[in-house]
């Protein structure tokens, strides 16, 4: 069933209009916020507005026009596509008041070159889930990496500079080999277009070795994904202000590079290619390798913000992991994991920001009895640390549960992975647990006693963070919260069979 | 009522005699000159919107000069090819004059009248190769107008003579080789005339003459060109003239030298002769070379003009390799030249725009060297957005018009079977992105040393100047657009239908 409208139009052009507005009201702060804010409230109800129809099995249409002749430049959604959007777009709201706060308080120069740029990735981000075709995705890909440079760079130090470089150059170098990617895909199958279960007529136009050198180049394309040993840029780029570590290196653009994995994977090859090329094997092993060196990583890291980079890296690599099992569940876990881990990994983010806001600490070693002066903030990194954990009662379990369920479905070699996500997870409790105790059971050296001024971050940055928390543990009772796990099931049962 | 069939030679009737006027009244008054060299290329470009409109609804336009018909007289012939480009050569001359007018009368305040009449005389050339039929002709006509580029490039003096001086010498031999090239034709066919010369050239293909006279076409045109190996005097060139008169020679004086190689290879010679050699397989391999190494220069260099002068010698590398293609392509939309023709129009338009950025922060700061831009983006914010917008177009990033080059010369590529230059053109991107991010991360993000906020006060450029500049960086989007909806692609089908190339090719 095919509806065309043009609401996946309308939920683009809010932050471009917003952009717009934004640059005109620079000289009145106050309503140049409440431009974003709107942008961001009208991005959301339009796009949840698509629920509905999408849960029904429907796919929304938006074409503008004919690139190449089986190339449509155009949007078309369906349920997995619009999981990202709306989580994108919803923590954009949140992000954007915690934004106010943070950026105000430290008193942050180029504002308005923020909040441009910002709207901007969203704009990116929104795209590429919202995309029906690969050459449409690579455009928006592409947006996304340009229009995030400035807000890496925001510092303007020597340090953000060269973070800013080392991204572009990253980032952009993927984008040569997404784009070779996506123009080989279109000399074989005559098309790019996302299609349930693979593009039919990819496996007979291509040999076997082209197929196989295809998805490296699409590998490398998707570099977003931070999957080792391509993942530097993720941890230099957490110089960035931390509202822009939190939207764009938990949820936007990393996930952006996943949301392009999966999709590579269950709507261009498609399930029954991946496993005949035993292309699945491989990509399990490129994850599981990502999550456990990641994890190690992150165990020697005092910067917190670094430290939650690796465990970004680690996180992302599950995502790639899930669908690498071509199981139901596995994929299934896979894109549940995609909002469940954006909520989780944001909260913790906001919290690294509300400490640096509130006592100007970024170490970890110096954060000794922080819990008692910020307890919200600390609580709420609890449950943060304890999603990325796999702990209940957060929404990491829920999805844990389904890759480990994944494995069992796929059998043979997969059912030897469990093991490996058993010790990814003792790993996580050693990097996060130290954390949870030094805020809250250990003494702070010298100052003990005396009146240190250190308090809560303001209200703009404590009440999306209590939302994201709450939102995290409603996740674990209840999943289907925006209709998530109706859209993962309606995803997922579109893709077809289990295979041993 | 005045037919259409008389506009192209008017055109260029219209032209001189407005170069000869602009000296006159120049004595008069020097206000004059800029209004008599605007007025003149407006009303040009109108007709060459018509002759392109007339073109395409009704067909190719012959105009015997005198009424002599075609073997004894010259004759003029405009089909869509020289149509196509003669409406870019006037936008970007519009657009040129437009800018010059504060710029000139800053940077050259005693040469304004000789200024605008070489320009005049400039863009008579130019319009002359394009629209003549006649091959000796076309020859003459790229004298007029190497003639006034050499003496546009000199006028700042010092240095720039030098410069000028290398590109004469260079130049002068390019023009004579297509000179003896013609020579040789004419002993062999004994007629000047393009069409006359196609019809009575084949049964000759395999004569020793007619080899080498297209070698000597090849090479002439290829030093007029800048083609690597044969680019030495273009970074000098292009990097010493008056800012304007780089983005003529970068965005179009080079592409009018292809658009003359395109028609001597395919009106004068025809499909079938390069079919027989190996010429544009040879091409592109040389047209790779240039790509890489004219980006590889280009990093090495601290110049901004001079930078964007090896990066057209890289450009036009692009050009010349999907030139290459073009016999070997079949596509409706990325078969035959269209990419080539493509990227002669994206390339007036993001060069044109870059060169006329850098004569901004010249005119404004005396600024030459990229170490010198700190802080430019909040002084010269429109400036800086545009150079921003041409840059990113020439890395690539969609949808602006580079990107949507880069696109159609690796479809053409993958067409081919030449997977070597999809690799090229890719690496090609990667190159770009290093220098000209070098450039930008300047004008935003380095701070400036010791001053903090003090001279960080708007400083723009006059609305005359900046009016170009923006025209041409918005355009680097929207015509990029238009691309990707193949709204212009007849156009360009209509040149493939003509040469038989593209999907008109008979296997």
């Amino acid at each position: 069933m095919i509806e065309e409208s043009i609401r996946p139009l309308l939920a683009i052009l809010c932050p471009a209009i917003g952009s717009i507005l934004i640059v005109l009201f620079r000289k009145r702060p106050n309503i140049r916020e409440s431009w974003t804010m709107l942008a961001g409230i009208a991005q959301f109800l339009i796009i949840f507005s698509m629920v509905p129809l999408i849960i029904e099995g429907a796919i929304i249409k938006c074409t503008f026009f004919t690139a190449f002749p089986g190339v449509d430049f155009g949007f078309s959604v369906d349920a997995f596509g619009l999981i990202f959007a709306i989580t994108s777009t919803f923590l954009w709201i949140l992000v954007s008041s915690y934004s106010i706060g943070y950026m105000r308080s430290l008193k942050e120069h180029a504002q308005t070159r923020y909040y441009f740029c910002f709207a901007w990735a969203i704009f990116g981000a929104v795209g590429v889930a919202l995309s029906g075709n690969l050459l449409t995705m690579f455009v928006f890909y592409e947006i996304l990496t340009v229009s995030t440079y400035p807000l890496v760079a925001h510092d303007q130090t020597p340090e953000a500079l060269f973070a800013g470089r080392k991204y572009l150059a990253y980032l952009l170098t993927a984008g040569v080999f997404f784009l070779a990617a996506v123009v080989f895909t279109y000399h074989f199958a005559g098309t790019t277009d996302f299609v349930t279960g693979g593009i039919p007529n990819l496996a007979s136009e291509a040999s076997r070795t082209a197929l196989m050198a295809l998805f490296a180049l699409f590998l490398l394309g998707f570099m977003k994904a931070a999957w080792m040993p391509f993942h530097s840029w993720l941890p230099t780029a957490m110089v960035a202000p931390t509202p822009v570590s939190a939207l764009l290196h938990a949820v936007a653009v990393v996930k952006a590079g996943v949301f392009g994995i999966v999709r590579v994977v269950c709507y261009i090859y498609g399930v029954d290619l991946m496993h005949e090329l035993g292309l699945g094997l491989a990509l399990a092993c490129l994850a599981t390798f990502t999550i456990i060196v990641a994890n190690l990583f992150a165990l020697a890291q005092d910067n917190l913000k670094r430290r939650l980079a690796y465990s970004t890296i680690n996180q992302l690599s599950l995502i790639i992991f899930g669908v690498a099992l071509l199981s139901p569940e596995g994929i299934e876990g896979a894109m549940m994991h995609i909002p469940f881990h954006g909520f989780m990994k944001i909260t913790l983010f906001m919290c690294a920001g509300a400490i640096m806001v509130a006592s100007g600490k970024k170490n970890i070693s110096e954060m000794a009895g922080i819990g008692k002066k910020m307890p919200v903030t600390m609580i709420t990194f609890s449950i943060g640390a304890l999603g990325m954990c796999a702990l209940p009662p957060t929404a990491g379990f829920v999805t844990h549960h389904l890759f480990v369920g994944g494995c069992e479905e796929a059998g043979g070699t997969m059912s030897f992975f469990p093991y490996i996500l058993l010790i990814a997870a003792i790993l996580d409790v050693m990097y996060f647990f130290p954390i949870i105790y030094t805020a809250f059971f250990e003494k702070s050296e010298g100052s003990s006693g005396s009146k240190s001024k250190i308090k809560e971050a303001p209200l703009f940055m404590l009440v999306p963070i209590a939302i994201t928390a709450t939102v995290s543990v409603i996740f674990f009772f209840y999943p289907d919260l925006f209709h998530i796990s109706e859209l993962v099931e309606t995803a997922v049962s579109s893709l077809g069979g289990v295979h041993p | 009522m005045l037919s259409v069939e008389h506009l192209p030679v008017l055109i260029v009737v219209i032209s001189l005699l407005s170069a000869f006027t602009i000296f006159i009244a120049g004595w008069l008054n020097k206000r004059f000159c800029w209004f008599i060299s605007f007025a003149t290329i407006l009303v040009q470009l109108v007709m060459a919107v018509f002759i392109l409109h007339h073109v395409l609804t009704v067909g190719t336009i012959h105009y015997w000069l005198g009424g002599w018909s075609p073997p004894w007289g010259i004759e003029y012939v405009v089909d869509a090819l020289n149509a196509y480009v003669l409406v870019i050569l006037l936008f970007l001359a519009l657009i040129c004059v437009t800018y010059s007018k504060r710029s000139i009368a800053h940077e050259l305040p005693y040469k304004i009248v000789p200024f605008y009449t070489v320009y005049q005389l400039l863009v008579t050339g130019l319009c002359g190769v394009t629209v003549t039929g006649d091959i000796f002709n076309m020859y003459v006509f790229i004298e007029i107008f190497s003639l006034s580029a050499y003496a546009l490039i000199a006028s700042r003096g010092k240095i720039a003579l030098k410069a000028s001086f290398t590109y004469l010498v260079l130049g002068s031999i390019g023009a004579c080789f297509f000179l003896l090239g013609i020579g040789f034709l004419y002993s062999v066919t004994g007629t000047l005339n393009m069409h006359d010369l196609s019809l009575l050239l084949p049964p000759l293909y395999g004569n020793k003459i007619v080899l080498t006279a297209f070698g000597f076409f090849t090479v002439g045109l290829s030093i007029k060109m800048a083609l690597f190996p044969l680019h030495t005097w273009l970074p000098d060139a292009h990097s010493f003239a008056p800012s304007e008169i780089s983005a003529m020679l970068s965005g179009i004086i080079i592409e009018v030298s292809t658009y003359a190689f395109i028609r001597v290879c395919f009106s004068v010679y025809t499909l079938n002769f390069i079919k027989l050699l190996p010429i544009f397989d040879i091409l592109c391999w040389i047209a790779a070379l240039g790509i890489i190494i004219g980006s590889v220069l280009a990093i090495a260099q601290y110049n901004l003009k001079r930078m964007l002068a090896y990066s057209s010698v890289s450009q036009m590398g692009y050009i010349m390799l999907a030139v290459g293609l073009s016999t070997s392509t079949h596509h409706a939309l990325w078969g035959g030249l269209n990419p080539a023709l493509m990227h002669i129009l994206n390339h007036a338009l993001m060069k044109g725009c870059l060169f006329l950025v850098a004569g901004a922060f010249i005119y404004k700061a005396d600024l030459w060297n990229i170490t010198d831009f700190t802080g430019l983006g909040r002084k010269m914010p429109y400036t800086c957005a545009a150079f921003v917008l041409a840059a990113i177009s020439m890395i690539g990033v969609p949808p602006t018009v580079g990107f949507v080059s880069k696109l159609y010369i690796i479809l053409a590529s993958l067409e081919a079977g030449k997977f070597i230059f999809v690799a090229v053109m890719l690496l090609s991107s990667l190159l770009n992105l290093v220098y000209f991010w070098r450039v930008i991360e300047m004008l935003y993000m380095r701070r400036e040393e010791g001053e903090e906020h003090s001279s960080s006060s708007k400083n723009e450029i006059p609305l005359s100047m900046l009016i170009p500049v923006l025209t041409l960086a918005s355009l680097c989007i929207i015509v990029g657009v238009l691309w990707l909806t193949e709204i212009p692609i007849p156009i360009l089908d209509q040149v493939n239908a003509l040469f038989g190339l593209g999907r008109y090719a008979t296997p």
